[in-house]
């Protein structure tokens, strides 16, 4: 039997029982739609994730300072106070440090912030002029923080956008006097409002010159007698520049720090938390993948239960194919190729499913998260080639009950 | 020619074994028309089946157009059922969902076909059908579906017709015009047909009969003179619609 007619004959069975045909091709549309949409989800959530971080700003590294042991209990990362102002400012050294483009140290602390009678509780971050333009923060009114107000440790602060409204509502709070933790400052601007992920956050929290939060609002002195900081954002003059550059910043803070052995310090990339996140994400994809593949084995098993009660329904006109002459595997080829043309079948129309599903879902807003999804073909392709697989795997067993029937006892089956 | 020599069938049922056939001898020779007769359980159907090759004997020989075809495996035996044999039933065995031209090809699909279409509807014109390609067998009554049977048993111009009961499920009138359609076959194209029947009546209309009880053939012999059925040319009315 040559394969195009082996096709029509499966077309023409499959065709014959057109309901029970189609409840069982819904079986594998849905598991391939939500394959597909669940996929897409997650791919849309990985993109946005990626997209959040890489909104912090471009070619960035993050020098942090390493963990304190004490009494035999290391702390986290980040919880030592050996990095200083001062290394921050010599990392801008052109000399040492060449591929560094900008330098912009922070240090953070808690506060009330008080306004008239409204008050509010937020995150203060200390930093300097570069922190605008290395964390990309612009400003909506007023200005940012100056060299000169750092200098001078200014009561100057620069309010997020939320901040803002809770204090002042809808008036403009440039010039006018705030109170944090019972000093008083004045508002010298306001950061524009960046929406949703990692970039939001600067809208519930408020910025002063590094060394006025020092001074003013927190006070903990390194071992040196500098000012601690906990993240200096350094940016790199370019994407290639990253390797050389992460050498660099170590250098000049092993000879600051009179360093041999163990750093007190670490460098991460903006690359490699987006790379640790997109691991994260990946295991997320994967799981919801896993979870969607579920039904489409349902859906498997839904074919491989019709198929044999087709066989079995079809007994007689198995017995008559063979007492025409057809071998052991035209039948096996007419019943594979039904099993394979239904899951494939199944699997077209589940595509198209799961691919308007992700486009409904796409910017809708559930329980205040905001659906981001994104379609791939590649994921659309697999899905194809798995449900014909899955149609080739639960149609065999019943082909090959069908192909081993003894022609004289399928002829009598009544 | 076929030739039965010395054959057996034994099948095992649990621990009893039952000899269906009992060292069967027979020679059939080409563009013969003979009637195999027995009561039930004499023998006569798994008779049929081995010498439609759809099931092998337990010993003895049977040589098929100089081919020792007692011993082939599955897949060789469904060449030779689609190269040689063509088979009628007593119920049509028709396949519902296809057209009488549908069912007529299905031989067709098994080994070449090429030019399935046109070699259908020759083969359903030969036994008058050709008006009545396209319809189902739902819609056509007994005679015709058997007429379709007909066609699809000679569409690759078998060496044996072989016919289980063909008219056991018709009345007077359209039995007369099988068995007329297939004496037509014999006598005009030279076909080799052997029906299998419990009907005398039937078995009157073949220039042989061999009667058969317990497995073994118990008579042979010659009809004298052959009846001719009316109607035998049912074909051609059929055609001239």
């Amino acid at each position: 039997m040559n394969p195009l007619t082996t096709l029509r004959t499966a077309l023409s069975s499959i065709g014959a029982n057109k309901l029970r045909s189609g409840l069982t091709l819904l079986g594998i549309v849905i598991g391939v739609a939500s394959v597909i949409s669940l996929m897409a989800i997650g791919r849309g959530a990985q993109q946005a994730i990626t997209a959040n971080i890489q909104a912090l700003g471009t070619n960035l590294l993050f020098v942090r300072p390493g963990s304190t042991t004490q009494g035999g209990i290391t702390g986290g990362q980040g919880s030592a106070s050996t990095l200083t102002l001062d290394d921050a400012y010599a990392l801008m050294d052109k000399v040492y440090a060449p591929s560094v483009a900008a330098v912009a140290p922070e240090r953070r602390a808690t506060g009330q912030v008080v306004a008239g009678n409204k008050n509010t509780f937020t995150q203060i971050i200390g930093v300097t002029p570069e922190y605008q333009f290395v964390r990309n923060v612009p400003v909506a009114s007023g200005q940012f923080v100056t060299w000169g107000q750092v200098d001078k440790r200014s009561e100057a602060v620069v309010l997020g956008s939320r901040v803002s409204e809770t204090l002042f509502g809808f008036r403009d709070p440039v010039g006018q006097p705030v109170r944090i933790n019972g000093r008083q400052f004045k508002v010298i601007g306001v950061l524009k409002s960046q929406g949703g992920g990692v970039q939001g956050l600067f809208d519930d929290q408020v910025l002063v010159p590094i060394t006025t939060l020092y001074y003013r609002l927190s006070s903990r002195r390194t071992a040196q007698g500098g000012i601690s900081v906990q993240t200096v954002n350094v940016q790199i003059s370019s994407s290639d520049a990253m390797d050389g550059a992460v050498q660099e910043i170590a250098t000049v803070l092993r000879l600051r720090h009179r360093i041999t052995a163990t750093d007190d310090f670490t460098v991460t990339s903006q690359e490699a938390t987006i790379q640790t996140l997109e691991a994260t994400t990946n295991v997320f994809v994967v799981f919801l993948g896993a979870i969607a593949s579920i039904s489409l084995l349902v859906g498997g098993i839904g074919i491989m239960n019709i198929m044999l009660v087709s066989v079995t329904e079809r007994t007689r006109e198995i017995g008559i194919r063979k007492a025409m002459g057809a071998k052991r595997r035209d039948i096996l080829l007419q019943f594979v190729s039904e099993a394979t043309l239904l899951s494939l079948g199944g699997g077209g129309v589940g595509v198209l499913l799961g691919l308007a599903l992700s486009r409904l879902m796409d910017g809708r807003s559930v329980g205040g998260q905001t659906f981001q999804t994104a379609f791939s073909g590649d994921i659309a392709m697999l899905a194809l080639v798995v449900s014909a697989g899955i149609g080739l795997f639960f149609g065999i067993y019943p082909a090959f009950r069908a192909a081993r029937l003894h022609p004289i006892q399928a002829l009598r089956y009544e | 020619m076929i030739e039965l020599e010395n054959v057996s069938k034994v099948y095992r049922m649990g621990n009893m074994e039952v000899a269906a056939l009992q060292g069967v001898s027979l020679t059939i020779q080409e563009g013969e028309m003979m009637a195999i007769m027995g009561p039930s359980g004499s023998g006569k159907s798994t008779m049929m089946n081995v010498l439609g090759c759809l099931d092998v004997p337990t010993s003895g020989r049977y040589v098929l157009e100089g081919e020792e075809v007692g011993r082939l495996g599955d897949d060789r035996l469904a060449e030779i059922r689609n190269r040689k044999i063509g088979f009628v039933f007593q119920t049509y065995n028709l396949l519902h969902r296809l057209t009488a031209l549908g069912n007529v090809e299905l031989p067709l699909l098994y080994g070449n076909g090429q030019n399935r279409r046109k070699r259908a509807l020759e083969a359903l014109e030969r036994v008058g059908l050709g008006p009545r390609a396209n319809h189902r067998p739902a819609e056509l009554s007994g005679g015709e579906q058997q007429r379709v049977g007909i066609a699809r048993a000679l569409v690759k111009n078998p060496s044996i017709l072989l016919a289980d009961e063909p008219t056991g499920n018709l009345d007077s009138r359209s039995s007369y015009e099988i068995i007329a359609i297939l004496q037509r076959l014999n006598r005009e194209e030279g076909l080799t047909v052997i029906i299998v029947t419990h009907e005398p009546d039937i078995a009157e209309h073949t220039q042989r009969v061999v009667s058969m009880l317990d497995g073994r053939v118990v008579k042979d012999e010659p009809v004298r003179e052959p009846r001719l059925a009316a109607g035998g040319d049912a074909g051609m009315e059929g055609q001239r619609q």
